[in-house]
């Protein structure tokens, strides 16, 4: 009678990417093989501890016998599917999404990954011309975090965090309509007024700076955001028996930041709000 | 539990399970990333029950809740066990093999019909017959507790009963099944893990046990003490009759974190010498003859900490500590010195690396190894070990290496201070999302969330009382009375009031509560006061 935890071999499939086969497990998706096969897919809504959200279209990928291109973070490998990974319909594809973006979005605090691909693909950010710009004033409406919406590109990554994919609190969703909408309270009510926790899980996973730890944000304002002067010290919050790994970034022995690893199985990256904002007892404020 | 003091389970087997039941714990608020995995299983499809005396912002994640009134914990799962035997849906084989005790377990439980612990717990006994049938019958099943079953004076008692229902029906020992207390602090499991407790050397090895002992002695070259020592409770009571004129206090803050604190405070001031160390001047500091500032240990210091799911992880330092203030250890090694000991200065990683040699479950725990595995769960006796999912899985071998488990007859005690007409409300005490015990920690940054000292009341209540929200209340136990701004609140009961712990500066909730500890595991019954609650007129 004993039992043991019981997890199947996976059946592993065979894909082709850029000409040559890789085998994944079954249930991979297609940047799962690109990236088993060394292809440089780029993203930008993808992250690995959320559901793919679908909605930049960055990392399209051409499928032999599909008409249109299919994003590979959430499109699932299928035996024998024949997969270019970089092809000229793919490059122009990213360079416009790119450029669509560049266009509307001040993508000035993008992370460096996504300023890689859009030199990668000569990203013309003029190349709409004026065009329309988002001109939506910065929010700050407590000590905590700020929403610079000029940065946003709508990625839905932290309604997937504030919703189902992590935190559960379903605080902001999508507001309005076209190139008008955008994310938002319920009824735009501000943040402490709303279902928000302040646990900062968006402030975590959003790729563009539009969503700010108040700390960072009051150091770049000020002109004293300096990162080649900060180390990163991981250690285990002090509120609770839960262990999640907090790495502290460390400023002129300020701590001015706090995130979790991504890739640790306890938090996945996610923090409450006295893990993520609450070392204030470590360090007065000057005076 | 069974003799491991620590959870059977890992996080992630909350997110395959079958059936999860919250007891005695508002996850959502006091262990909100926990509740993340728990999230995942109900999302992947397991029911949830949330058995708690409020419907809390965890339980209103429930598919059914047991709005249990305070302290009737063992009614309730004696009862559940009862009916679990009556409808014929114990795991039989499990029983024969691998538990002991269940005759005389089931005659103990008889009397708990479902009618009876219906009017002994205020819950349905619709919801009792249902949490027990799905308990029994689920595929794996994730039992969960927190304080709500630890801070009452029959604590112990109150986690057997819940031992009984996993031996009952084989939730424990494998993966998706098991026992999930789930910590409060961020290394109260390696504090008991390193022997903090009146009876264990570290790695739960008895200081009564010759041969473990004598290990220790060996490596350390004294004579350590073969009796067990007391617990914080017991040392009041030593303080009390003289036994105790002095103390060294570390990180603790009794005064305000003790029940009934004007006793602990007059205890404390009654001492010939008191010294505390502390990262800040709290309220017990305020009352010492020495202080010696402290580095914050998360932060300012390396070493490790233990999560409720058994796994050590490494803590770097990142800060350094401001003023005089210096790390734990250095402290404690530089009074070695002064005492004639020369322990050196020696580092985190050095003192673990002893505890290693000498503590088996942490053998294969060398701070490479976790910090490149991002820790690791104990048992863990060497380099090539995996560490350990989940506990137990020895109940399901054949033959069976240890003695079978043991079944618990407990008898269900009503919380010691009891409901009147002059005390007639019953008071329970908890955290809140954004606070953290007494509130030295958590009161460092501006959350736009924060309460304050208020107390929480059933709108029928501040009805009945001529309350309105935002009124402030005179607050009355049969120790001392408090005045706080009273909120009116959902998810409470006609009869239950709330308060949390984190603002003894606005409303110091343990000057009402009552210092009724339980005698196997000295937790005191912070969640159960009666009280007299009335409008404070202006």
């Amino acid at each position: 009678m004993i039992e043991q935890r019981i997890s199947p071999p996976k059946t592993r499939i065979d894909v082709t990417v850029d000409g040559s086969t890789v085998s994944v497990p079954e249930g991979s998706t297609l940047l799962d093989a690109c990236n088993a096969a060394g292809a440089d897919v780029p993203t930008l809504c993808y992250l690995e501890t959320l559901t793919p959200i679908n909605s930049c279209r960055a990392c399209v990928v051409e499928v032999e016998g599909s008409r249109t291109l299919v994003p590979a973070c959430s499109r699932v490998a299928e035996p024998g599917m024949d997969v270019q990974s970089d092809s000229d319909r793919v490059q122009r594809a990213r360079k416009s999404v790119y450029e669509l973006l560049a266009s509307a979005v001040d993508l000035s605090l993008a992370e460096p990954e996504t300023v890689r691909q859009m030199e990668r693909y000569d990203v013309d950010p003029e190349r709409f011309g004026e065009g329309w710009h988002r001109t939506d004033e910065v929010k700050i409406q407590d000590d905590l975090y700020i929403r610079d919406y000029d940065k946003c590109i709508m990625c839905f990554r932290c309604v997937a965090a504030c919703g189902p994919d992590a935190q559960n609190t379903f605080a902001i969703d999508t507001a309005g309509r076209g190139l008008n909408s955008t994310i938002a309270t319920e009824f735009d009510v501000s943040l402490p007024e709303s279902a928000c926790v302040y646990c900062g899980n968006c402030v975590a996973v959003c790729p563009t700076g539009a969503l700010m730890f108040k700390t960072e944000y009051d150091l770049r304002t000020s002109d004293d955001w300096r990162p080649d002067d900060q180390h990163v010290a991981t250690t285990v919050c002090s509120f609770c028996g839960v262990g999640c790994n907090l790495e502290l970034h460390v400023q002129d022995n300020r701590i001015v930041k706090v995130t979790s690893p991504m890739d640790h199985s306890v938090t996945e990256g996610h923090l409450c709000i006295k893990g993520r904002f609450g070392w204030g007892y470590v360090q007065p404020e000057p005076d | 539990m069974l003799g491991a003091g620590g959870g059977t389970s890992s996080y992630e087997e909350i997110e395959s399970t079958d059936l999860i039941v919250l007891w005695g714990s508002n996850a959502r608020n006091a262990h909100p990333i926990f509740f993340h995995h728990l999230m995942k299983g109900v999302r992947n499809g397991a029911k949830m029950f949330a058995v708690d005396p409020r419907r809390t912002e965890s339980a209103r994640w429930a598919d059914v809740w047991l709005g249990i009134d305070v302290g009737s914990d063992i009614a309730l799962a004696n009862t559940i066990a009862r009916e679990i035997i009556a409808a014929g849906l114990t795991n039989d084989e499990f029983i024969r093999h691998s538990t002991s005790g269940f005759d005389e377990f089931a005659a103990s439980v008889e009397e708990w019909t479902l009618e009876r612990g219906e009017e002994v717990t205020g819950v349905p006994a619709e919801a009792i017959r249902q949490l027990a049938h799905d308990y029994a019958t689920a595929e794996t099943a994730q039992l969960c507790w927190t304080l709500g079953i630890t801070e009452h004076h029959n604590a112990t008692d109150n986690v057997l009963s819940l031992i009984n229902l996993a031996l009952l029906t084989g939730h424990v020992g494998r993966y998706g099944s098991g026992l999930v207390p789930i910590r409060g602090q961020n290394n109260v499991q390696g504090g008991g893990d390193m022997g903090a407790l009146p009876n264990k050397l570290p790695g739960f090895q008895d200081v009564t046990n010759d041969e473990h002992r004598g290990k220790f002695e060996a490596q350390w070259g004294v004579d350590v003490p073969a009796e067990p020592g007391w617990h914080v409770t017991q040392m009041f009571d030593a303080m009390e009759r003289g036994d105790i004129r002095a103390m060294y206090i570390i990180g603790e803050n009794p005064a305000q974190s003790e029940a009934d604190s004007r006793r602990t405070i007059d205890l404390l001031e009654g001492l010939d010498f008191l010294v505390v160390q502390d990262i800040f001047l709290t309220k017990t500091a305020a009352l010492a003859d020495v202080v010696l500032p402290a580095a914050a240990g998360w932060a300012e210091s390396d070493g490790t900490a233990t999560s409720s799911e058994r796994r050590v992880q490494v803590m770097r330092k990142a800060l350094d500590p401001p003023g005089e203030a210096k790390d734990d250890l250095d402290i404690l090694s530089l009074l070695a010195a002064e005492m004639g000991h020369g322990w050196g200065m020696p580092t985190a990683e050095e003192v673990w690396d002893e505890l290693r040699s000498l503590s088996p479950m942490h053998g294969g725990m060398s701070y490479r190894r976790l910090e490149e595995l991002g820790g690791l769960q104990w048992p863990c006796p060497d380099e090539d070990h995996p560490g350990t999912l989940f506990l137990h899985g020895w109940l399901w071998e054949d033959p069976l290496p240890r003695e079978p488990a043991p079944f618990s007859s407990v008898e269900w005690a009503p919380p010691i201070d009891p409901l009147s007409d002059e005390y007639p409300m019953r008071l329970t005490t908890g955290r809140r999302l954004d606070g953290y015990n007494t509130g030295v920690q958590s009161g460092g940054y501006r959350s736009p969330i924060a309460t304050g000292g208020v107390i929480d009341l059933d709108p029928v209540d501040a009805a009945d009382l001529g309350v309105s929200d935002g009124d402030v209340v005179r607050v009355t136990s049969r120790r001392g009375h408090i005045d706080v701004v009273a909120r009116h609140r959902d998810g409470l009961r006609p009869g239950l009031a709330f308060m949390a712990i984190h603002w003894p500066d606005d409303a110091d909730v343990n000057t009402l509560t009552l210092d009724a500890w339980d005698p196997k595991s000295g937790t005191a019954e912070f969640k159960a006061t009666a009280v007299r609650i009335e409008p404070v007129q202006r």
